[in-house]
């Protein structure tokens, strides 16, 4: 066995299993403080600031006062909703990147009801209808791709996304039939006078009716997908399908009833919007979050629980960002920079989470799993 | 031991994934002009350890030599510069493209691309060995055992002169063995190195030059086939003595239980697979179904447990009282509904019968989650399900939270056979029940099914190893294109007169009983 060592190349890639979790929070702080330290790197010798003012300027951004802290933490609630709306969809591997869409569908029915039913009704009676209408809405809005690819199997993902464009093309143009004052090209803020369909607010705080909503529609998920026969019908169709016609769960029906839920949570998200916080509505109200609300469901790996994490995470950056382009004038897209290095930092870990790498000289592991009993018999 | 050089040499070789140690500290010689038969139990570390010749893996310690000269193999491009060629039990074949363009897919040769001298190379080396392939034929044309031929020619192409071959029969009919088996003869004449791996000791003892055994990862031994016997080598593998002898108790009391008229299926596209097939399975019997694979057996299946569109005939479900139910046109969850107890083993298992991601307790709810009133799942019963399964047919697991396909092959079977004779069935339809078993986990599926059949279940049971189908069928059906070839009496039949019903249609077909 001699010459050896030349024969064995520099190093190869191993898959690890049965990570301890200290192990796994160890490789993501590294992951986090590497990423720290490349934001330094790059804001250093790209703009010549003191990184450490940036980061204190990203904090100050989110949690500086109390109302930044308040605005932050409803941002994350609005976020948080939305990727909790798209997870049931994505567990069935259904992938509804249309939640832009449903948002604003959800967001028009509300402004509608406030609008057309705002004198008529009782205030309580006018929220209730203005609720029932959004969920609708955002239901109906995710129903249709649903039964096009019940019955017809067609592509859910560029159906939903076509969806969005229809969603967006519907508020603009009410927004010109309903644009206060005639020719501004807006709605202004609907019921300015008598708040009629407004959310109430909580202890006085604007945002913590919404908060509050949404952080039981969490709990609800989390259950829903744990511990319902729906939710385990969701991952059976998600996993195989030929297995859930096997056993006799019809796909089209889960198919169709996840996604009125998934449209349903996100009409929500749009009656929160306009009757909990704007009072009005633009064709931007979603701005974008239908497809981050994505990417959070999918870092926390459709867990609602992780979800809270990952979507304050986000949100902090992005007011971090525009703390930093006020104080220090940079534009925004620096604190982009910073969010995706962060991301790529994080998600990059994971693949050391899941595979070693071993080189050339060093011991192979062998002796210490030798211990463990073969699974494998 | 022996004075000649080793084509390949294992030394020392280890291989673990996370806490598995699958190959520890192996030792193997392979030696050119003689063909070795690697066995050992599913687990034992046979497929890694030849993954780990052909490049697909690469090992954590150890070195391998060829020709006595250390290599590094890292990748299946370099198991080809050194002469290694495996041919895997999945095909991967273009359907639509010929045997010679199929051979020569990815190669770069020097010089203008001449499919023509590809095909008289082809040609060249099918006359050689005795593959009968057409080189201009195309692949979608083919059976399965010239498919096989063309995965074979393919790497012989490449220069290969030592070849693994991963379960190679576990597809093929008895005929298909036995010129597969010459045409590695006349390789090995011609001074190939080869390796087969299989479970079929009677393959073992007929094909093979020498045998090595692998168990829990660690070589065992190795001897001369001639010197060694079936009940030696399984008792290697197995690491203590095991009887080979499947029981056959005598049906008590057998009545019609399934009974299938004029059966006929054709698929999306109007193909024929189940042609005018009439039989009768009765409680307390084992019903073997024989056949080339794809010739209307997992159709025949699917029909009886209301997963197959049917397009003709009738499938009718008879009580102990008499009470005749039609299942034809009847979803699986109305046949479970109206009492009607089918417990079906897929041919797939993790595809259909189980959820690979899930773990154990969750894969045991598939059937009874629906049960109780309330909107969440009890998953205390799956769980206890589980914990009996588990005991009971001994699956080996970590735990009941590991998912399912992290277990082997065996255990996934005993998971999924053990959860659907939980259900106390009445009619038992099995396919493949074995496939890629080894013997230890083959026998404790046959003493399953054994013990059905005495608790008075009719058993359905598809399978491909003849042998074995001999040992523990009452009656066989044997299916060919689709149509009963013949129904035999399996105490009196022998292989031979079920391999050629196989392949042609017996005299006057169905004579049912």
């Amino acid at each position: 066995m001699q010459g050896k060592e030349n024969h064995v190349p520099l190093f190869h890639i191993t898959k690890r299993t049965d990570v301890p979790w200290y192990k796994v929070w160890i490789i993501r702080g590294i992951a986090i403080l590497l990423a720290l330290l490349a934001c330094a790197l790059v804001c250093g010798t790209a703009t010549g600031i003191n990184p450490l003012e940036v980061y204190a300027s990203i904090f100050q951004g989110a949690f500086g006062s109390v109302r930044k802290t308040w605005v932050t933490l409803q941002n994350t609630a609005i976020l948080l909703c939305i990727a909790l709306a798209l997870t049931p969809a994505f567990k069935m591997h259904f992938w509804n990147i249309g939640g832009e869409g449903q948002v604003l569908i959800g967001a028009l029915a509300s402004a509608a009801c406030m609008i057309y039913f705002g004198a008529g009704l009782p205030n309580w009676l006018l929220i209730l209808v203005t609720a029932l209408c959004a969920i609708a809405a955002g239901a109906f809005w995710g129903f249709i791709p649903a039964l096009f690819k019940a019955r017809f199997n067609t592509n859910e993902t560029l159906f939903t996304l076509m969806m969005n464009y229809v969603a967006t093309q519907l508020v603009a143009y009410f927004v010109i039939v309903w644009e206060v004052p005639k020719g501004s090209g807006k709605v202004g803020i609907i019921n300015q006078a008598t708040e009629a369909g407004w959310l109430p607010q909580i202890a006085g705080q604007k945002y913590l009716l919404n908060i509050l909503v949404v952080a039981a529609l969490t709990i609800f998920i989390f259950i829903y997908l744990k511990y319902s026969k729906h939710g385990y019908e969701i991952a059976v169709v998600g996993e195989s399908e030929r297995t859930a016609e096997y056993i006799g769960i019809s796909v089209r029906r889960v198919i169709v009833r996840t996604m009125l839920l998934s449209g349903a949570l996100c009409g929500i998200t749009g009656f929160l919007l306009v009757s909990g916080t704007d009072h009005t509505i633009t064709t931007t109200l979603a701005a974008g979050r239908g497809f981050t609300g994505v990417m959070v469901s999918w870092l926390s790996k459709f867990n609602p629980l992780w979800m809270i994490l990952t979507s304050l995470f986000l949100v902090f950056f992005d007011r971090g960002a525009s703390e930093i382009s006020t104080q220090f004038a940079l534009n925004q897209s620096f604190s982009d920079i910073i969010t995706g290095i962060i991301l790529f930092f994080i998600i990059g870990s994971e693949f050391f989470v899941s595979y070693r790498i071993q080189f050339r000289h060093k011991e192979p592991a062998a002796a210490e799993a030798k211990g463990k009993e073969d699974e494998h018999v | 031991m022996e004075n000649r050089t080793a084509a390949v040499s294992l030394r020392n070789i280890s291989k673990s994934f996370g806490p598995v140690l699958a190959n520890d500290r192996v030792w193997l010689d392979i030696y050119r002009g003689e063909i070795l038969a690697l066995l050992g139990e599913n687990g034992s570390g046979k497929t890694t350890l030849m993954n780990m010749l052909s490049g697909i893996y690469f090992p954590d310690e150890g070195q391998i030599f060829i020709d006595g000269n250390p290599v590094v193999i890292r990748s299946p491009k370099d198991a080809y510069q050194h002469g290694i060629g495996m041919i895997h039990q999945h095909f991967k074949l273009v359907d639509v493209l010929t045997a010679a363009e199929n051979i020569t897919l990815g190669l770069k040769e020097p010089g203008r691309f001449d499919l023509r001298a590809v095909a008289n190379k082809v040609k060249k080396i099918a006359d050689t060995f005795g593959f009968d392939v057409d080189p201009n034929q195309r692949i979608y044309d083919m059976s399965v055992s010239q498919k096989q031929s063309v995965e074979i020619i393919k790497v012989l192409y490449r220069g290969a002169d030592i070849l693994i071959l991963d379960e190679p029969t576990a597809v093929l009919t008895p005929q298909e063995t036995d010129r597969l088996f010459a045409v590695l003869r006349n390789m090995r004449d011609e001074g190939k190195a080869i390796v087969i791996i299989t479970h079929k000791m009677h393959e073992v003892l007929e094909l093979s030059d020498r045998v090595a055994i692998l168990r829990h990862g660690q070589f065992i031994g190795d001897m001369l086939t001639k010197d060694t016997n079936a009940q030696e080598m399984t008792n290697m593998m197995v690491g203590h003595a095991v009887n080979l002898n499947i029981a056959r108790p005598e049906p008590k009391n057998p009545k019609p239980r399934i009974e299938v008229s004029h059966l006929s299926i054709k698929d999306m596209e109007g193909v024929t697979k189940i042609d005018d097939v009439s039989f009768t399975a009765n409680s307390g019997e084992i019903l073997g179904i024989a056949g080339i694979s794809n010739n209307g057996q997992k159709e025949l299946l699917d029909a009886i447990a209301g997963l197959q569109k049917v397009t003709n005939g009738s499938i009718s479900y008879i009580e102990e009282d008499g009470t005749r139910t039609e299942l034809v046109g009847m979803d699986p969850l109305k046949i479970a509904e109206l009492g009607v107890a089918l417990s079906f083993v897929p041919e797939d298992r993790l595809g259909m019968g189980l959820v690979g991601n899930m773990d154990l307790s969750d894969n045991m709810m598939l059937r009874s989650y629906r049960r109780g009133h309330s909107a969440l799942t009890d998953r205390k019963a799956p769980r206890r399900l589980a914990e009996t399964v588990v005991r009971d047919l001994d699956v080996s697991t970590p735990s009941l939270e590991t998912p399912v396909r992290k277990l082997s092959g065996g255990n996934i079977q005993k998971v999924l056979v053990g959860r659907e004779i939980s259900t106390a069935p009445t009619v038992l339809l099995t396919a493949y029940a074995v496939r890629g078993l080894d013997i230890n986990s083959s026998y404790t599926i046959y003493n399953l099914i054994n013990q059905q059949k005495e608790n008075g279940v009719a058993v359905v049971y598809v399978g491909e190893d003849l042998d074995v189908l001999l040992e523990l069928a009452d009656r066989i059906l044997v299916l060919c294109g689709g149509r009963v070839s013949g129904i035999l009496d399996g105490r009196k039949t022998n292989k031979r007169e079920v391999g050629l019903l196989m392949t042609q249609l017996g005299g006057d077909g169905t004579n049912a009983g």
